[in-house]
């Protein structure tokens, strides 16, 4: 990562929309990942105008009833009054019936694509390389798929309706004003007119201060997830001052950005208003200047003063909705950020498949360098025959855990190749190779849910236990993947019904490592990677799994990154690393007698595990 | 303030009509019918018609404003609020709660609740406008306002309906909110065992589950609303009509003037605009009553009462501290004890080493001891004080746990070792020596300032738990607990580690250990199974245990 980057801008760099952000492309982009926006669009927008004119006709009507049905104080034509009556409730009642099936479609469509967008949107963050991940904070990523979308959700609940209702009120109010004096609307037409402009141009800025907000809002998650997620760490050393401090800022940073925003929500709702001030101002001077030229009376006038009042519903809403806009527009600049990332390590469409069995691996000439800079491996050649059990020794910060993921295609080289049974591995299918190579980090991160979901989670099984019959053949699944490590006296505490707790915390670290090992076994791959698979474990299991491991590997190259030596003792092959580099390959013997790097690792080892008597 | 900006804006929305009207009267229609007003009477009507909609304008702007700045004002106390019971509430009340639910909390919960906050001044402005329209409808006629008396209660009553109706979806998509929240911030911590597992697909099918669950409940909550908001809609237009229907036969029976009809329906035009936004208050309010409660189910959270406070120097001090565990028992909820009738002591300034099968319970008691749970039945006494009795304050400066897995924060380097910020650099350095962690840090393109990334990723497992080490040595601790703090980090470094330990020990130390030469640090070991102390001596007595023997001699008879 970038050293300089501070921990709150981090995330921003990363996922981020390139360029100025606009409206037009926004939705441009927006439609290209959410199709199903578009779908039945039309009839939805014809209830729209089934509302509007609904709306519309009513005050008509009761214009029309006074005027036509009452000549006078105390004369009333009753039958007119009642038909005019019924044709307005007619209208409401139509109104009625049409927006609530208007909404209905909205509400259901925009769920839908919400809904869709959130899961693509986990997709895609899913589908990004380790590294990738590792740079962004994963709080931010949880909030492109909840935050960001719920912020959609609301301008879907909240706006979107006005948002396509508003315009049309408001040409139908102008038709309306036509029909009085054409000459009057064109000139409140242009009085308005520039709206526009200033309206886009506030706008310009306000999505700037709204994508900020977002931002602010990502940084503000990442750092109550990480007060969280640490809290064990917090209360053991008294930081909660400190983290209150932290988390603190970022809360403050977000509001100050929120008030700053808000600046602009009060404003622009007013535009509307302040150029009605000028029209009316306005038509009242040149209607009245231009009375006999245009052919006005005094009714015509005044009837469009009214409709100016008219305009200024539709406008104070659509201003209102505009601000709701570009909220939702902000979030979904971060969300279209998120999805139209590239994907640094893609899978190929056509990948050869690995035969079950033993994998050989021939690495030449391998480079990888971080995308800070760090070069991990330089120059790596190797030739590991299929069967192999190799064991991968070395300080830490040597590159063999790096060695490891580029195995299991967590990165891809950065110069070299790695090829599995004489394929290039980044030319094999996904699937193939998932289950083909498997490996077991260090962090054994197990799953909210029971042990045995999450041993079986290594194989095809489903995860959900439907009848009994289906539950014995978990069970006995299970067993079996223990019984074979040797660790069936474990599953006799721990039933595979027992649940793990949140990243597996009801476990030691040790047994989280057991769990983790039992999984791989279930898939029974053809390459195993084991890094620092059992480094929490107590020595008499350690080498109770290292020797069943052993006995497992026939059938399978195995390949394991090790700190204890013992590991390394019981492997056909050692490849040591140095600072990047593959400086030593051998039996352990060969190499313990060769005096290099290997034999003062292993004389610390012994050092350290021999009883002094 | 934002009241206050309602009320401008409710004067002035009234005023603006009585000004159009007054315009129309002796402006408009006269020079049609008389001829050309003088050009004052023309200025002062167009200035009167200006200076109105700017002054509702300028209601219009202080009321959006404050009532913006009130809801920030309202989030943002409820953030502090929910951080302030985050650091505060026990370790094991977090261990009960997923973190993707209380992030929900920060996130969703506090918006809904603020939610109503924007259109509640200017609801208020048309209760008040309502109000002032009602009374000058009396003024016009009683039958008449007897209409708008009918209509608007109506609103409220809708109101119930709808609330009782929605209460429940809306709760539901509120818990549907969380529960995506959950399986997205789990899903991606896991990451790495998604990839590796080629777990995307399920991944894909859980949150697939949870966002479609939430969908539903959000139509669900569309559909009630639907009904609710067109109602909203037509009420207004329903009460024109009758206006007009009851304003033909007033004014049949000579009660009314026409003037006073069309007055009329004027004032239940321009109500409808703000009876909307009332409309949007009322939506607004079952969520944010489903999110307050659920806020409140973390912020009346008991938060442990804070011990009492020692007054003395008892604490005070950089001496070893003596250690004595009596009949300890602990167990995880409702589990099976981990930990049974644990009896021992450790002398002030001992190092003693703890021994033990994978999941025998070691961690667990380096966290009892550390006083981050507490103890099930039995004591804990350190420096001949209940461990209970201790300040928090007190505990985290005389105690510090190393724990097996190193969480660093996403900072810099050095303020992951100095962890509240009251070491020297000399101090951290050194810290870092012993550690065997400083060369590596030096050697970083910004040392000491270089941020680790979240969670400490961009360091290997090794360079953690040597930094984690480094923040414990630093604070100088009197009980030093160090929870198989070197399970990373290869025999090599290791034994420098363990070289710099045994010359800079001077504080009480509990080891957890593995390997024989991290046992060979400590003056006496614990032998920890079954979750009892099965045996205590020095390392060679214990070789005659022959459980013991078996589980730290497993490395040499492998080869031997």
């Amino acid at each position: 990562m970038d050293p300089s980057g501070s921990a709150d801008s981090g995330e921003a760099a990363l996922f981020d929309v390139p360029g100025e952000l606009r409206t037009v492309d926004l939705i441009r982009r927006g439609l290209a990942v959410s199709p199903e926006i578009k779908q039945g669009l039309i009839p939805t927008v014809m209830l729209g105008v089934a509302v509007v004119a609904s709306r519309l006709s009513v005050p008509v009507v009761v214009e029309r009833a006074i005027d036509g049905g009452i000549a006078g104080d105390r004369s009333v034509d009753f039958d007119y009054i009642f038909g005019i009556a019924a044709a307005a409730a007619v209208a409401v009642v139509f109104g009625w019936v049409a927006g609530i099936w208007a909404e209905r479609r909205l509400v259901e469509r925009s769920a839908t694509a919400i809904a869709n967008l959130r899961i693509r949107t986990f997709d895609r963050i899913h589908a990004f390389s380790m590294s990738d991940l590792n740079e962004s904070r994963r709080g931010a990523l949880v909030s492109r798929v909840t935050s960001d979308a719920e912020q959609l959700t609301r301008f879907a609940q909240w706006g979107l309706f006005a948002f396509s209702i508003e315009p049309m009120v408001l040409v139908g109010v102008l038709v309306a004003m036509s029909l009085y004096s054409w000459q009057l609307t064109v000139l409140v037409i242009l009085i308005y007119l520039p709206v526009w402009p200033v309206f886009r141009s506030l706008q310009r800025q306000q999505l700037k201060v709204y994508d900020e907000m977002r931002g602010r809002v990502g940084d503000m998650l990442s750092s109550f997830s990480e007060t969280l997620g640490g809290a064990a760490a917090i209360r053991a050393y008294g930081a909660e001052r400190r983290f209150d401090a932290q988390v603190r800022h970022d809360i403050d940073e977000r509001y100050r950005v929120r008030l700053k925003a808000n600046r602009y929500f009060a404003g622009m709702f007013v535009m509307g208003d302040l150029f009605s001030a000028v029209a009316y101002v306005v038509i009242l001077l040149v209607g009245l200047w231009q009375r006999h030229t245009w052919g006005l009376d005094g009714g015509d006038l005044v009837a469009i003063m009214f409709l100016v009042s008219l305009l200024q519903q539709p406008i104070s809403e659509l201003s209102e909705v505009l601000d709701q806009a570009q909220i939702a527009a902000a979030s979904w600049g971060k969300i279209l950020g998120v999805l139209e990332r590239p994907i640094d390590v893609s899978e190929p469409v056509d990948g050869c498949l690995l035969e079950p069995g033993p994998i050989s691996i021939e690495v030449q000439d391998l480079d990888f360098t971080y995308r800070g800079g760090d070069q991990a491996l330089r120059g790596v050649t190797v030739s590991i025959p299929a069967g192999t059990n190799v064991a991968v020794v070395g300080q830490t910060g040597s590159g063999k855990t790096t060695f490891a993921k580029l195995l299991c295609r967590l990165a891809d080289p950065t110069a070299g190749s790695i090829k599995v049974n004489g394929a290039e591995l980044r030319e094999v299918d996904a699937e193939s190779r998932i289950s083909a190579i498997r490996m077991v980090p260090q962090d054994g991160f197990l799953f909210d849910s029971t042990i045995a979901d999450n041993v079986l989670m290594g194989s095809d099984e489903p995860s959900e236990a439907s009848t009994n019959g289906h539950r014995h053949r978990r069970d006995a699944q299970v067993r079996e993947a223990f019984e074979v490590l040797g660790l069936s006296w474990w599953l006799d505490r721990h039933p595979p019904t027992e649940s793990v707790g949140q990243r597996g915390e009801n476990l030691s670290v040790g047994e989280r490592q057991l769990v983790a090992l039992a999984r791989a076994q279930l898939a029974d791959p053809g390459l195993l990677i084991l890094d620092e698979a059992t480094s929490a474990v107590d020595p008499e299991i350690d080498e109770a799994l290292t020797n069943a491991l052993q006995r497992l590997s026939t059938g399978r190259t195995m390949l394991s990154v090790a700190h204890r030596l013992s590991t390394a003792e019981a492997a056909d092959l050692v490849l040591v690393f140095d600072q990047g580099q593959l400086v030593e390959a051998g039996s352990h013997s060969d190499l313990v007698a060769g005096g290099g790097v290997y034999s003062e690792l292993h004389r610390a080892w012994i050092g350290n595990t021999r009883t002094a008597r | 303030m934002s009241l206050t900006g309602a009320m401008v804006y409710a004067l002035a929305s009234v005023l603006t009509t009585e000004v159009l009207g007054g315009v129309t009267d002796s402006v408009i229609l006269p020079t049609f019918e008389d001829g050309p007003r003088s050009g004052r009477v023309i200025m002062w009507a167009a200035l009167a018609l200006a200076g109105v909609v700017v002054f509702r304008s300028a209601g219009v702007v202080v009321r959006r404003y404050y009532a913006g700045v009130t809801s920030e004002q309202t989030q943002v106390s409820f953030h502090r609020r929910l951080l302030d019971k985050y650091l505060e509430l026990p370790l094991s009340w977090h261990q009960r709660r997923q973190t993707g639910q209380l992030l929900a909390h920060v996130d969703n919960d506090v918006e809904k609740v603020a939610e109503p906050l924007h259109p509640l001044p200017l609801s208020l402005g048309a209760v008040g406008m309502a109000v002032f329209s009602a009374a000058s409808l009396l003024l016009v006629d009683v039958i008449l306002a007897a209409v708008a008396f009918v209509i608007f209660p109506t609103l409220f009553g809708l109101n119930r309906l709808y609330s009782n109706m929605v209460e429940e979806p809306s709760a539901a998509v509120q818990a549907g909110v969380g529960a995506t929240s959950a399986v997205a911030h789990e899903s991606f911590d896991g990451a790495l065992i998604v990839k590796t597992l080629g777990r995307a697909g399920h991944e894909h099918t859980r949150f697939a589950a949870a966002a479609y669950a939430l969908r539903r409940d959000q139509i669900k909550v569309g559909y009630i609303r639907a009904v609710f908001e067109s109602t909203l809609d037509a009420i207004p237009s329903i009460g024109v009509i009758v206006v007009v229907l009851v304003g033909a036969y007033r004014l049949d029976a000579g009660a009314i003037t026409r003037g006073d009809l069309v007055q009329v329906a004027v004032l239940f035009t321009i109500l409808a605009f703000p009876m909307r936004v009332f409309g949007y208050f009322l939506e607004g309010i079952p969520p944010a009553v489903v999110a307050r409660r659920r806020l409140d189910s973390v912020l009346t959270e008991q938060s442990p009462s804070p011990a009492p406070l020692i007054v003395g120097n008892l604490f005070n001090g950089d001496k070893p501290l003596k250690v004595v565990v009596d009949d300890l028992s602990f167990g995880y909820g409702d589990q099976p004890a981990v930990l049974r009738d644990v009896n021992f002591h450790l002398d002030a300034g001992e190092v003693v080493a703890l021994v033990g099968s994978t999941g025998s319970g070691k961690s667990t008691l380096a966290m009892l001891l550390a006083g981050l749970v507490p103890p099930s039945t039995g004591s804990i006494s350190v420096g001949d004080r209940e461990l209970s009795d201790w300040t928090p304050t007190t505990r985290t400066e005389a105690v510090a746990l190393v724990f097996q897995e190193a969480f660093l924060f996403g900072a810099s380097v050095g303020s992951n070792i100095d962890m509240d910020g009251s070491a020297g650099h000399d101090d951290v350095v050194r810290a870092a020596s012993v550690a065997q962690i400083d060369d590596f840090i030096t050697g970083l393109p910004m040392g000491y300032d270089t941020i680790v990334g979240e969670r400490g990723v961009t360091l290997s497992g090794g360079q953690r738990q040597r930094v984690a080490l480094a923040r414990a040595l630093v604070r100088n601790p009197r009980f030093l607990i160090l929870d198989d703090a070197t399970s990373a980090v290869d025999p090599k470094v290791e034994q420098l580690i363990l070289d710099g330990l045994r010359a800079e020990l001077s504080t009480t130390t509990l080891i957890v250990a593995q390997r024989v030469a991290t046992i060979g640090l400590a003056d006496r070991v614990l032998y920890l199974s079954g979750g009892r102390i099965q045996a205590q001596g020095s390392h060679t007595d214990l070789l005659d245990v022959p459980g013991y023997r078996d589980l730290v001699t497993a490395y040499e008879t492998a080869t031997t």
